[in-house]
């Protein structure tokens, strides 16, 4: 017999469950496998009515974060040999401070109306025709964006971060990086557009700190750091705000 | 029920499908547009799309050389027209991305930088670094969220399109989150779900990937066009599948047999040189990689793994700098995935279940037979890519034929009725189906994943890299035993809330029927030609079968094959030659190492 290890999973029905239960299985422990192989084998051979999101199985889609013993990983890039060493044991639960749809499933709407209230698309008001050709932009100037860009919106940030917990108005560490990608990014006009959200209490001041967004995130963005940065450039800006009318351009907040 | 209406529906939210929102929300800002997509747009396939993305964009090149090098990458199946259109709009597309943020790598000058790709002659695909398909389909996605015409169902999964005295009224779909079953209405219709790798038991794709759009058309009675040209990628790591992108040749790994032999040179495809050749070696095309890999094994030049025999990649000469500033995602996948180090040891790769070069048969706007249904992207086959895609020629494709398509979708919504009263009854009916097929089904003995399994392996085996009529006909008998099994599916989900087993189900059944066209069309097709390999009939044969197979589903389930001729402009048919004979005009240049 193969060896085996147990997964503890967080199970919750809402036509059922008043509230979230852990249901046991084994699985075999496969030194390719990771815990998302695990999940699937489970769906496939043992209980079909397990829940969860996947897709793309490289660490690029964003869809399989979940609580792998207490932090925040994408299961497609978790080996359950880095487990088996440490107490046979792999307790898996949705992603923390998330509404739970059911199971491993979290609700996203918040999140994705925080993305579209950041307002994460280049601002260039009346750009040259097409036939002009592009904008130039040297590789250094696409190095200074180009780890925030990164972001494969996985929310494990927000599973990390203690603020996010307090406050959920909180625009989160995600969102705030994109933003910082575009204000950031030599060809974009709009940093004053998003100064309204992005100065509010519940923009980068609502963050404290703790960068457990960067410890955690999978594709090494530091949304921290741009936060940090950004309560500096918001400084600027809101005092720019005062000095020259027009100058940080059109305020909608 | 609930119906909520609309003009133009989307069917699917990547690169296609996003691009096609854009499109028609320009043409006509007064249009409600609806992109209805089982997942989250931003998890959506071309997010996985590696190399770059191919369009004319330096004084060296011609728009004519893209066009051949298309044509004759896919064996003169591509039809000329739809070619000559996309290799003009390409750069226009790949441009306008660029206009939205799209963070392309850059010449020192602040210009666009290109790359190489196989197949390709001049080198010009663009690139950002190796998550290009990443890139777009975020700057797509986030540039497609300040459109207010735009209304998104994000994880709705769409199970049937509304079609009612030959014209499309719309779809029925589910919402995952609370199991409502809904009519979206719309006068205009575009799949852009993408491909159906997931046909097969070893592919790149996401599990999202099952032919979803393909299966909805083929039912309507639409036609699928060239279903039996599936491409395998020559370098996926063993096991997981994961895609090591051509870029990594394209900037001058070797392919290497348990000699540590680069034995593309016994295949005709040239002569080995140390630094990359384009149309040569490893940038041949990849159906023809492909097809070295098994005539090697065959030889007994393979690494046996527990994964199925391999060759190898080697990157280690390229350096850990130039691996990290081109190529970081192969570095982190092989470092992730495989535990293999790049730069310094060699990657285990096979042949692996890539793209679809047929699908939903439509004209150059994307138009169906279908009064009011549209495809692009790879759930449709226009066709540009003919019996084998040149690689970074599909990123281009969702752009352009996206943007074509939904232009003609929206002017085609412009001058339309609302939908008849039809729809609700049509909904009913599918919603019943729903019901007793599945969620109050009872005494049924089967479970998704056998059949699937099952499913997955009778392709590897019958429609394969090489097929004869033998397989593909106890292929095409497996396929019609499954379909009889699928009818005694048991769910252990009966669940309204996000049920997975039922959104497996039905991806199944979508799978059935297009593996079914698959092996139909690969057994009707008696020759060879680009990537469908009959060892039955090894020859290609211009006079029988210089064109495109459609095929039909009868109401009773089975399939009718047609043909229709290949539209020529400017090239006959001639000779797929690579290596040494185009080697001389095709040097790659010095500065493409250097930025």
């Amino acid at each position: 017999m193969a060896e085996t290890i147990t997964l503890e999973i967080a199970r919750y029905s809402p036509e059922q469950d008043t509230a979230p239960h852990f249901q046991s299985f084994e699985v075999p422990v496969n030194k390719e496998w990771v815990v998302l192989d695990a999940l699937n084998h489970i769906k496939d051979k043992q209980d079909g009515t397990l829940t969860y999101r996947w897709s793309c199985r490289m660490g690029i889609c964003g869809s399989c974060g979940m609580m792998v013993n207490g932090e925040p990983k994408l299961t497609c890039a978790t080996f359950l040999t880095d487990y088996a060493r440490q107490g046979k044991k792999i307790r898996v639960e949705p992603l923390r401070y998330f509404p739970v749809v059911r199971d491993l499933v979290t609700e996203l709407t918040d999140f994705l109306a925080k993305l579209k209230k950041a307002k994460l698309w280049l601002i260039h008001p009346n750009q040259p025709p097409l036939s002009d050709g592009e904008f130039l932009q040297t590789p250094t100037q696409v190095d200074r964006y180009k780890q925030y860009a990164m972001c494969i919106n996985c929310t494990l940030c927000y599973a990390a971060c203690p603020v996010v917990g307090l406050d959920p108005i909180f625009v989160g560490p995600a969102a705030l990086a994109l933003a910082q990608r575009y204000n950031m990014d030599s060809r974009d006009q709009g940093s004053g557009d998003r100064l309204a959200v992005l100065a509010h209490p519940d923009g980068v001041w609502g963050c404290t700190f703790v960068g457990e967004c960067t410890r955690v995130c999978p594709k090494h963005v530091d949304p921290a750091g741009a936060i940090q940065q950004y309560k500096l450039t918001a400084v600027l800006e809101w005092l720019k705000s005062f000095v020259t009318p027009r100058g940080a351009g059109k305020h909608d907040g | 029920m609930d119906t909520s209406s609309h003009d133009v529906l989307l069917v699917g939210g990547g690169g296609a499908g996003l691009r096609a929102a854009i499109a028609a929300a320009e043409v006509n800002p007064k249009l409600r547009i609806a992109v209805v997509s089982k997942v989250y747009p931003m998890r959506s396939h071309t997010v996985s799309a590696e190399g770059g993305a191919a369009g004319v964009a330096k004084p060296d090149d011609s728009l004519d050389e893209h066009a051949y090098d298309t044509i004759s990458g896919g064996d003169w199946l591509s039809d000329q027209d739809a070619v000559e259109a996309f290799v003009k709009e390409a750069p226009q597309e790949l441009l306008q991305l660029e206009r939205w943020g799209c963070p392309w790598n850059r010449e020192p000058d602040g210009h666009i930088a290109v790359r190489a790709f196989g197949g390709m002659k001049k080198m010009r695909t663009w690139f950002a670094a190796d998550k290009t398909g990443f890139h777009m389909l975020h700057t797509l996605f986030q540039t497609s969220m300040q459109y207010d015409p735009i209304t998104r169902y994000d994880e709705w999964f769409v199970t049937r399109l509304l079609v009612d005295e030959g014209r499309v009224l719309g779809v029925v779909a589910i919402e995952l989150m609370s199991g409502k079953v809904q009519a979206i209405t719309a006068k205009s219709v575009i799949l852009c779900t993408g491909g159906c790798g997931r046909v097969f038991p070893f592919t790149t794709n996401a599990s999202i990937k099952n032919g979803d759009g393909m299966a909805l058309a083929y039912r309507a009675g639409v036609p699928l066009k060239d279903m039996e040209f599936i491409q395998y990628h020559p370098t996926g790591l063993p096991f997981t599948g994961i895609l090591i992108t051509e870029a990594a040749r394209a900037e001058g790994g070797y392919m290497l047999n348990k000699d540590g032999y680069r034995y593309l040179q016994d295949y005709n495809l040239g002569t080995p040189e140390p630094k990359p050749v384009l149309r040569s070696m490893e940038l041949g095309p990849r159906d023809r990689l492909s097809q070295a890999f098994v005539k090697e094994d065959q030889k007994g030049r393979t690494i046996e793994t527990p994964y199925g025999p391999v060759v190898h990649l080697d990157l280690r000469h390229l350096g850990e700098k130039l691996i990290d500033a081109k190529l970081p995602f192969v570095r982190e996948l092989c470092m992730k995935y495989q535990n293999v180090d790049p730069v310094k040891e060699l990657i285990p790769v096979r042949p692996v279940v890539h793209y679809m070069m047929g699908g939903v048969s439509t004209d150059i706007n994307g138009a169906t037979p279908l009064a009011g249904l549209f495809a692009a992207g790879e759930v449709a086959c226009v066709s540009i890519n003919g019996a084998n895609r040149l690689g970074s020629n599909s990123l281009p494709e969702c752009l352009v034929f996206g943007a074509r398509a939904g232009r003609a979708a929206a002017t085609y919504a412009s001058e339309q009725p609302e939908p008849n009263g039809k729809v609700a009854a049509l909904a009913s009916d599918e919603q019943r189906r729903l019901e007793s097929e599945f969620l109050r089904k009872v005494g049924g003995r089967e479970r998704v994943a056998t059949i699937r399994t099952e499913m997955q392996t009778t392709m590897e085996n019958s429609a394969g890299i090489y097929r004869e009529q033998g397989l593909l006909l106890a292929g095409a008998n497996k396929l019609r035993n499954l379909q009889e099994r699928y009818r005694d599916l048991q769910l252990d989900d009966h669940s309204r809330t996000f049920n997975t087993e039922l959104e497996s189900a039905l991806e199944l059944g979508f799978m059935l029927d297009v593996a079914e066209s698959m092996v139909q069309c690969a057994l009707h097709r008696t020759e060879s030609r680009g990537a469908h390999q009959r060892t039955d009939y090894p020859a290609r044969n211009d006079e029988k079968f210089l064109a495109h197979s459609l095929v039909y589903r009868n109401p009773d389930g089975s399939t009718r094959v047609e043909y229709k001729p290949v539209a020529i402009t400017r090239w006959p048919p001639g000779e797929r030659v690579y290596g040494q004979q185009t080697a001389k005009q095709a040097q790659p240049q010095e500065t493409r190492l250097t930025n």
